[in-house]
């Protein structure tokens, strides 16, 4: 679990809520940008996750870098069902999670 | 973008093991520990020890943090998923790592399947949220991790707080790096040369809580990436040092690790934790100020203090050498239980449950590897042998 997973930003929302939505292969979820605070974050840029947090900005290099390591670990599933799972803003009243993606 | 499966640089890499080979005096021995859960486990997938020459070990540290939580808090934390609240089950939510960690009476998936409300969450702001959509019930979250994780339950906890969500609370088990690695260098059967630092622990916490590694242990520390490469250059910086005689903090993970870590995270830390007097590691035992505690501004997000946490202290089964290994002592494949009682499909000692913990590690990418080149004669057992174990100490 100490392995971020590396995303791009797609939509910063300007809600009061520090989220922004970042896909990951493909994934879209959103996710919270609090710890990047003092730091310019727009669609586009890349960041590293961790519990549904961005941790920190990166480069493209690195984000390609980091995803790579991920697969050759074997946590590629892993890691990618961990983004699916990140239901901050999709938990209904009963509080279960939706399923797909 | 897609996920690729591709070594790079195979080049480099050669390059970097002609390197070590050159800068390792061949008339001593080298211990490097590295103290990421996340080191180890490349470290097996890639072999990286058959590209280093005999005299340099790689010794495992604690970076694992489903690893270094004592069975005790296991047990306390399911104690609390078994309480109820305002007449209703609670519900209990943590990472999904933690769901197969054995406590006392079994894991947290143990527990669920035994008609707790356990659920697995990735985030703790999905914790959060099941307390909003819930407002009737309690939702606890077992919040574990090294610094990497505890700025994420910070501002979970922050907004919990902001929002006035009443019905959540978090059992924190969150602990620091450097406490751990100050034991493990204080620890008397321990002999390390150096340290490979953790990489995303210290993109929070940056490089200087390891100053005092350098200056009063006087000893090398260089903050790691995860590609190969990046570990083998580690080890090149390490022996270069030792070689100049230098002892110091040094970042080969720059384009990650800022010097000073994440300011932002650590502000949230020191607005919603403070250090506990001391708190309990499997294999480590009792360290001072090494863990985080809510602060009384947070008391009432505390499920420490909302539960009557009982603090059970549980010793590990006696054959399971899980300390040792923790502590670099012990190899996993030394430990008594290791592919016998203990394996991935049934664990017995956290370490095997965790990708990132080295029995685990050792077990996927050494042990099978190895089994499947000799044909192992596998007499079956009439009872595990750390039974028989206990039985002939008693």
């Amino acid at each position: 679990m100490c392995l971020a997973i590396p995303g791009q930003i797609v939509e910063v929302h300007e809600d009061g809520t520090d989220l922004a939505t970042v896909d990951v292969s493909g994934v879209r979820r959103r996710v919270n940008i609090g710890l990047l605070e003092g730091q310019s974050v727009t669609a586009g840029d890349w960041v590293l996750i961790h519990v549904g947090f961005a941790m920190n900005k990166i480069g493209e290099e690195q984000a390609r870098e980091q995803m790579r390591m991920i697969a050759i670990l074997g946590e590629d599933e892993a890691a990618l069902e961990e983004v699916k799972g990140y239901n901050v803003d999709r938990i209904d009243e009963r509080g279960d999670t939706r399923g797909g993606s | 973008m897609k996920f690729v499966d591709e070594f790079r640089d195979p080049a480099l890499i050669t390059k970097a093991a002609d390197e070590i080979a050159r800068l390792a005096d061949p008339g001593r021995t080298y211990r490097f520990m590295e103290v990421c859960g996340g080191h180890t486990h490349a470290i097996y997938r890639f072999g990286l020890k058959d590209l280093l020459p005999p005299n340099i070990e790689l010794v495992h540290g604690p970076g694992c943090p489903v690893c270094v939580l004592p069975m005790g808090r296991i047990d306390d934390g399911l104690a609390i998923a078994e309480t109820e609240a305002e007449g209703q089950r609670v519900i209990f939510t943590a990472f999904g790592d933690m769901m197969r960690v054995p406590g006392t009476r079994g894991s947290p998936l143990e527990h669920k399947a035994r008609g707790r409300d356990v659920r697995i969450v990735y985030s703790p702001l999905d914790a959060l949220k099941i307390a909003q959509a819930n407002p009737d019930r309690h939702v606890v979250f077992f919040a574990i991790g090294f610094e990497t994780t505890a700025p994420s339950t910070a501002l979970t906890l922050k907004r919990a707080k902001a929002l006035g969500v009443r019905n959540f609370s978090v059992f924190c088990n969150h602990v620091t790096i450097v406490p751990a690695i100050r034991a493990i260098l204080d620890s008397p059967d321990m002999r390390i040369d150096a340290f490979v630092g953790p990489g995303h622990v210290s993109a929070v916490i940056g490089c200087r809580p390891y100053e005092w590694i350098a200056k009063r242990a006087g000893k090398p520390i260089v903050v790691s990436g995860f590609e190969p490469l990046d570990i083998l250059q580690s080890i090149v910086m390490l022996l270069r040092q030792l070689r100049e005689r230098r002892v110091e903090v040094e970042n080969q993970y720059a384009r990650v690790v800022p010097w000073d870590g994440n300011v932002p995270a650590l502000k949230a830390m020191a607005d919603v934790f403070k250090l506990r007097p001391f708190f309990e590691w499997r294999g480590l035992g009792f360290i001072s100020q090494s863990a985080l505690a809510l602060q009384d501004a947070y008391a009432d997000w505390d499920a420490e203090r909302r539960f009557a946490v009982r603090g059970v202290q549980v010793t590990d089964p006696k054959a399971a050498q899980c300390g040792e290994v923790l502590k670099g002592v012990l190899r996993p494949s030394q430990c008594k239980l290791f592919a016998r009682e203990c394996t991935p499909e049934h664990p017995i000692g956290a370490l095997m449950v965790s990708a990132e913990g080295a029995c685990a590690a050792y077990h996927t990418y050494v042990h099978r590897r190895t089994l499947a080149a000799a044909a192992s004669a596998s007499a079956s057992r009439e009872n595990p042998s750390w039974i028989t174990q206990q039985a002939s100490n008693a």
